[in-house]
């Protein structure tokens, strides 16, 4: 399953430091971040479920980016 | 336009100011001083050493973040502890780094911005009209089969066919093409275009994730999710670069004055310390994080614009690249439109021949048959022919008018025992025999594309070394077109399978370095589309094959786009080196500047925003065609 999310990134670093951080979580299987159109595409692992995968996403990128906002 | 975060860090700024100037003229000293300033310090200063705590604490240490905190924290305690009592440096270095920060998000903002636009198609509604009402709803839930109705201005939401009304579509936005197209009843409709003149109702055919404009859109946003070689290199540069940084600012604090030490003179700690700092500050690589990837999307942005759709940066840096651009030839190089240029031999009229091909293989929709059936004009009489035998790859067998009459190749001539004579004209010949005696034949060949030749002699221009043309028709015909359009080298007779081997020794022989283009029209070349470095299928527009394949889709057919994405390419990396050289080299300056002490933590941070500002205006030229 694949689905793209509107986010909030302020400098093109973080979200390449997001994106490094982010795909990184169980149950991600390939995370990009697109600074140029502020969307994050997250393809879910098969059997992920994507509310708590999602929730642990955000958490991991406020870690590397405090003021990280993303739409869920 | 001005986000909600950027005001509040506006009135920061300004408000940081502002207090800065009114302490001026406060005659504090000590303790009392050091509070004073820590109020302003404070105000311009909390998130970034929030985000320097939560940092440390989140194992995120050496971001910039990171930085600034060490380095305005470390400038307060030197101030303290040589007794100076000059806090403003620590304060206004933080200031003006949020300045910088703030510019550079309002610029990247709008750039982004006016990128976005260009590539902005999406439609927000679907008209549905109910009881003589139209009802605006979202195009997601429209249903395949549901009549929409476009009014003049709006954007067809979902592709369709028209069941009412005519009017002129702007398709500028999907294939750069400012010609507007003419559609009636009965015409197909891609989402994406823009309904000028009158009021159309379409019925839909697709739904909207199936429809063109989505295929598009998907395209587009992740289009940059592709690194191109030269991305990866600034990320590579960054890891190496920040320890790198680190390192060197902690031998300036010690080396220097342990140096002086051992030689006996003044180690002059805060000196070097001081100058330790700055060198931190100056180090962070925002103008070359921010212009590379800006440069690459502003690239993307320019060639969409002119209905060249590139999957990726990796693709635009390989379009860059190219120095053999490999041609199928029908469809591609030709229209794929074949046409009657000859009847040879003939006993009979001409247009009796015709006539009686024409009827003999009035069933088959062969494109060779089709032609033979335009040429002819009129539509057959079916029940004239009889006895139809369609002879899989030599021709066809029928009775017409009560006279057997034979149309195919050489061997359908040799297996009814008819000799046939040859043909030196270019094109695909077909043998007639009537009633078991040759009749003549007919020449048979495709329609060159009008801008081809030019195409091909921009393509040299822009950088282009060597042109190859892959067909699987015979020899004379596939010479006398290379030559005709200035083809370098020609690959005759391949059937589909032959035509990737060819294109995979072609890359073999392939100097490092160096790229290799397939253009084909993406009907049935998928696999040499994807074997070659640079995909290009052309007239895409509606075929969800050929987007699918290739990895840089010419939405129509105008082969002039070829050699213009090429030098879109090549300028948008040229303006992508002259960014990293740029920023990196003003770095090294900065650097060395601060190294010895030339340079204070203001003038380094005034050159870091200025260097960004210069590197973001730079990347927005990638926007511009050349011509």
């Amino acid at each position: 399953m694949k689905k793209t999310y509107s986010v909030e990134v302020d400098c093109a670093n973080c979200a390449r430091k997001m994106e490094e951080a982010a795909g990184k979580v169980p149950g991600v299987a390939a995370l990009s971040i697109n600074f140029m159109t502020q969307r994050m595409s997250v393809e879910f692992a098969e059997d992920a479920q994507e509310k708590p995968v999602m929730q642990a996403v955000r958490k991991t990128c406020r870690k590397v980016e405090p003021d990280f906002v993303i739409e869920l | 336009m001005v986000t909600r975060r950027q005001k509040k860090t506006l009135t920061r700024i300004l408000l940081t100011a502002v207090l800065l100037a009114a302490l001026w003229f406060v005659p504090a000293e000590g303790w009392l001083k050091l509070c004073l300033y820590l109020v302003p310090y404070l105000l311009i200063g909390y998130d970034i050493l929030r985000k320097a705590a939560l940092g440390i604490v989140h194992g995120q240490v050496f971001d910039e973040n990171f930085l600034m905190a060490i380095a305005t924290v470390g400038a307060f305690v030197l101030a303290w502890i040589d007794g100076s009592g000059d806090y403003l440096e620590a304060v206004a270095v933080m200031l003006f780094y949020q300045i910088g920060e703030w510019f550079q998000s309002y610029a990247v903002g709008k750039s982004r911005r006016s990128i976005t636009q260009l590539m902005d198609i999406r439609p927000d509604y679907a008209n549905i009209e109910t009881d003589g009402r139209l009802e605006r709803v979202d195009p997601d839930e429209v249903a395949v089969g549901t009549v929409i109705t476009v009014q003049p201005g709006e954007k067809v939401p979902i592709d369709g066919v028209v069941v009412e009304g005519a009017s002129s579509l702007n398709t500028a936005a999907l294939t750069g093409e400012s010609v507007p197209r003419e559609v009636a009843v009965g015409d197909t409709v891609i989402s994406g275009c823009v309904n000028m003149t009158g009021l159309l109702k379409l019925e839909t055919t697709r739904a909207f994730g199936e429809s063109t404009v989505s295929k598009i859109l998907d395209l587009v946003e992740n289009a940059s999710s592709r690194k191109s070689r030269s991305e990866d290199f600034i990320s590579r540069f960054a890891r190496v670069y920040t320890p790198a940084v680190c390192a060197a600012a902690l031998a300036l604090a010690v080396a220097p004055p342990l140096a002086l030490t051992l030689l006996g003179r003044s180690a002059r700690w805060p000196v070097w310390l001081y100058r330790a700092l700055a060198f931190l500050v100056t180090s962070c690589p925002c103008a070359l994080v921010i212009s590379i990837p800006l440069s690459f999307f502003a690239g993307l942005g320019g060639a969409s614009r002119e209905g060249v759709l590139v999957k990726g940066s990796n693709f635009l840096e390989a379009l860059s690249q190219v120095r053999q651009v490999v041609f199928d030839k029908t469809g591609t190089l030709t229209m794929g439109v074949f046409q009657v240029s000859g009847v040879h031999h003939s006993d009979l009229p001409q247009e009796k021949l015709m006539e009686y091909v024409a009827l003999a293989e009035s069933a088959s929709s062969h494109p060779i048959s089709k032609s033979i059936q335009r040429a002819y004009g009129l539509e057959p009489d079916r029940t004239r022919v009889t006895d139809v035998r369609e002879l899989s790859g030599n021709g066809v067998i029928a009775t017409v008018d009560g006279r057997q009459i034979a149309a195919g190749n050489e061997a359908l001539m040799e297996k009814l025992g008819v000799p046939a004579s040859p043909c030196h004209s270019v094109g695909t010949i077909i043998h007639v025999a009537v009633d078991g005696a040759y009749a003549g034949h007919i020449v048979v060949s495709d329609v060159v594309r009008p801008q081809a030749r030019d195409a091909l002699r921009q393509l040299k221009a822009a950088g282009v070394a060597r042109t190859v043309m892959l067909t699987g028709d015979n020899d004379p015909a596939a010479q006398a077109v290379a030559a005709d359009l200035g083809v370098d080298q020609v690959y005759s007779r391949l059937l589909p399978q032959d035509k990737v081997e060819r294109v995979e020794a072609l890359l073999s022989d392939q100097p490092k370095g160096q790229r290799l283009a397939f253009v084909g029209d993406g009907v049935n070349d998928a696999p040499v589309l994807s074997r070659a470095d640079v995909g290009i299928a052309m007239g895409a527009m509606g075929s969800d094959a050929a987007i699918e394949a290739a990895d840089v889709v010419l939405m129509d057919d105008d082969l002039m786009k070829l050699p213009k994405a090429i030098r879109l390419a090549k300028r948008c990396m040229a303006i992508v080196w002259q960014n990293i050289v740029f920023a990196i080299g003003v770095k090294v300056l900065c650097l060395l500047l601060v190294a010895v002490g030339a340079a204070n933590m203001w003038l380094a941070i005034f050159a870091d925003v200025g260097v960004m500002v210069l590197a973001v205006l730079n990347a927005m030229r990638c926007l511009k065609t050349p011509e």
